[in-house]
C-alpha cells in the first residue's frame, strides 16, 4: 500500500467507521419493530464487538458466539469461532478495532466531547486486564461452571459487556413492554458499566478497548502476524518523536510497528513531518523498523 | 522464497480455514445461529 492510499484511509477513517457500524447493523427497520434479524447472516460473525441482540445486527458477535458454543451442552471449545477470529486477525489484525468496530467508534465519538483529557501512559499495566477477561470470562468460566444440563453462562456478555445494554436492552425495551418489565438488577449493574465506559471515554481515549475488550485482546495477539502492518521508512524518519506523541494508544511506532496495542488509527501517519510512516499489506515482514541513531 | 513470517502467516490462515470447516462440520455454526437469532437474556441484562 503506497503513502497516498495510506493517507486516503486515514483521512476517511471516520466515514469508514460509520459505514462499518451501519453495515454491521443494517436491519434498521427492526429497531422500530422491536424484533431481531433472523436470517442466515447470523451463521457468521461480524468482525467488531456488536451484540447479536441488537435489532439491526446483521451477524453474530464473535465473543458472544464463542461463549454460546463453549457454554452449550454439546461442546467445550469452538473451533468455528476461533477459526473466524484467527482468519480476521491474520487478514486485518487490530485494523478492525480502528476502522470496523462499532463500539470503538462510539468511544472515539465520545472522546470528541470537549473536556479535560487524561493520558493513559502511566496506566499501561491495565492493558493486561483484557487478556484475563478473555481467558477467564470468555474461555474458561462458560466451559467450566455449568448447570445440571451441562450448560454454562456467557460470563462476559452477562456481567461485563456494555454493548448488550446499549444495542440490545435499550432499543428493545423502548418498543417492547415485556422486555422493559423484565429488566432487573442485572440490567442495572450492566447499565452502570455502560455509564462508566461512556464517562470514561470522554476523558480517556477508548478505555474499554485498551483495558477490557476480549475481542481487542484476540486481535492484539494476532497483530504481530497480521497481513495489515505499519511501515516506518528508516531513511526518511528523523526520529523526532511526533508519532509517539500523537499515538492515542501509547505506542512508539518507530520501535514496534506491529505492537499489540496499535489499532492502525493512522494518527502517526498524519503527524509524521517527513511522511515516513504508511500502511503495508501483504505476506512477510513489511515493517522495517530500524531507524538511524542520531 | 517465503520469509519465516510469511510461512507463519500462511500456516495461521490454513489453520483458520481448517478450524472453521471442522467447527461447521460438527455443528457449531448451528449453535451460533440458534443463539444469535433469539434474544440473549444475559446480554440485555434479564439473566
Amino acid at each position: 500500500m503506497d503513502k497516498n492510499r495510506s493517507h486516503f484511509l486515514v483521512r476517511f477513517r471516520g466515514l469508514i467507521q460509520a459505514g462499518a457500524a451501519l453495515l454491521t447493523n443494517i436491519h434498521l427497520p427492526n429497531f422500530l419493530k422491536g424484533t431481531l434479524y433472523q436470517g442466515k447472516g447470523k451463521y457468521l460473525c461480524v468482525p467488531g464487538l456488536n451484540c447479536y441482540s441488537c435489532p439491526g445486527a446483521a451477524g453474530a458477535c464473535p465473543i458472544g458466539a464463542f461463549q454460546a458454543v463453549v457454554g452449550s451442552s454439546k461442546f467445550r471449545f469452538s473451533y468455528y469461532v476461533t477459526g473466524i477470529l484467527i482468519l480476521l486477525g491474520v487478514l486485518l489484525g487490530r485494523f478492525i478495532c480502528g476502522f470496523l468496530c462499532p463500539f470503538g467508534w462510539l468511544q472515539e465519538l465520545l472522546h470528541k466531547i470537549p473536556s479535560p483529557k487524561l493520558s493513559t501512559r502511566r496506566l499501561k499495566p491495565l492493558r493486561y486486564i483484557k487478556y484475563a477477561v478473555l481467558l477467564i470470562m470468555v474461555v474458561l468460566l462458560p466451559a467450566v461452571i455449568v448447570n445440571t444440563s451441562g450448560m454454562g453462562d456467557p460470563f462476559f456478555c452477562k456481567y461485563l459487556c456494555p454493548q448488550g445494554v446499549l444495542e440490545g436492552a435499550i432499543p428493545l425495551s423502548l418498543t417492547n413492554a415485556g422486555i422493559r418489565a423484565a429488566l432487573g438488577k442485572l440490567f442495572s449493574w450492566k447499565f452502570c458499566i455502560l455509564l462508566a465506559v461512556v464517562v470514561g471515554s470522554v476523558v480517556f481515549y477508548r478505555p474499554f478497548c485498551k483495558w477490557l475488550c476480549p475481542l481487542g485482546a484476540v486481535y492484539a495477539l494476532m497483530n504481530h502476524v497480521s497481513l495489515f502492518q505499519m511501515r516506518v521508512d528508516r531513511d526518511t524518519c528523523v526520529s523526532c518523536g511526533a508519532c509517539a506523541k500523537a499515538c492515542p494508544m501509547d505506542v512508539d511506532i518507530t520501535r514496534t510497528p506491529n505492537h499489540a496495542e496499535c489499532i492502525r488509527c493512522g494518527k502517526c501517519i498524519k503527524s509524521c513531518p517527513t511522511k515516513a510512516i504508511c500502511y503495508q499489506y501483504g505476506f512477510g515482514d513489511k515493517s522495517k523498523t530500524e531507524i538511524k541513531e542520531n | 522464497m517465503l520469509s519465516k513470517k510469511a510461512i507463519v502467516q500462511v500456516l495461521f490462515l490454513l489453520a483458520a480455514v481448517m478450524m472453521i470447516g471442522y467447527g461447521a462440520w460438527r455443528g457449531e455454526a448451528g449453535t451460533v445461529f440458534t443463539k444469535a437469532i433469539r434474544l440473549c437474556m444475559e446480554c440485555v441484562g434479564i439473566g
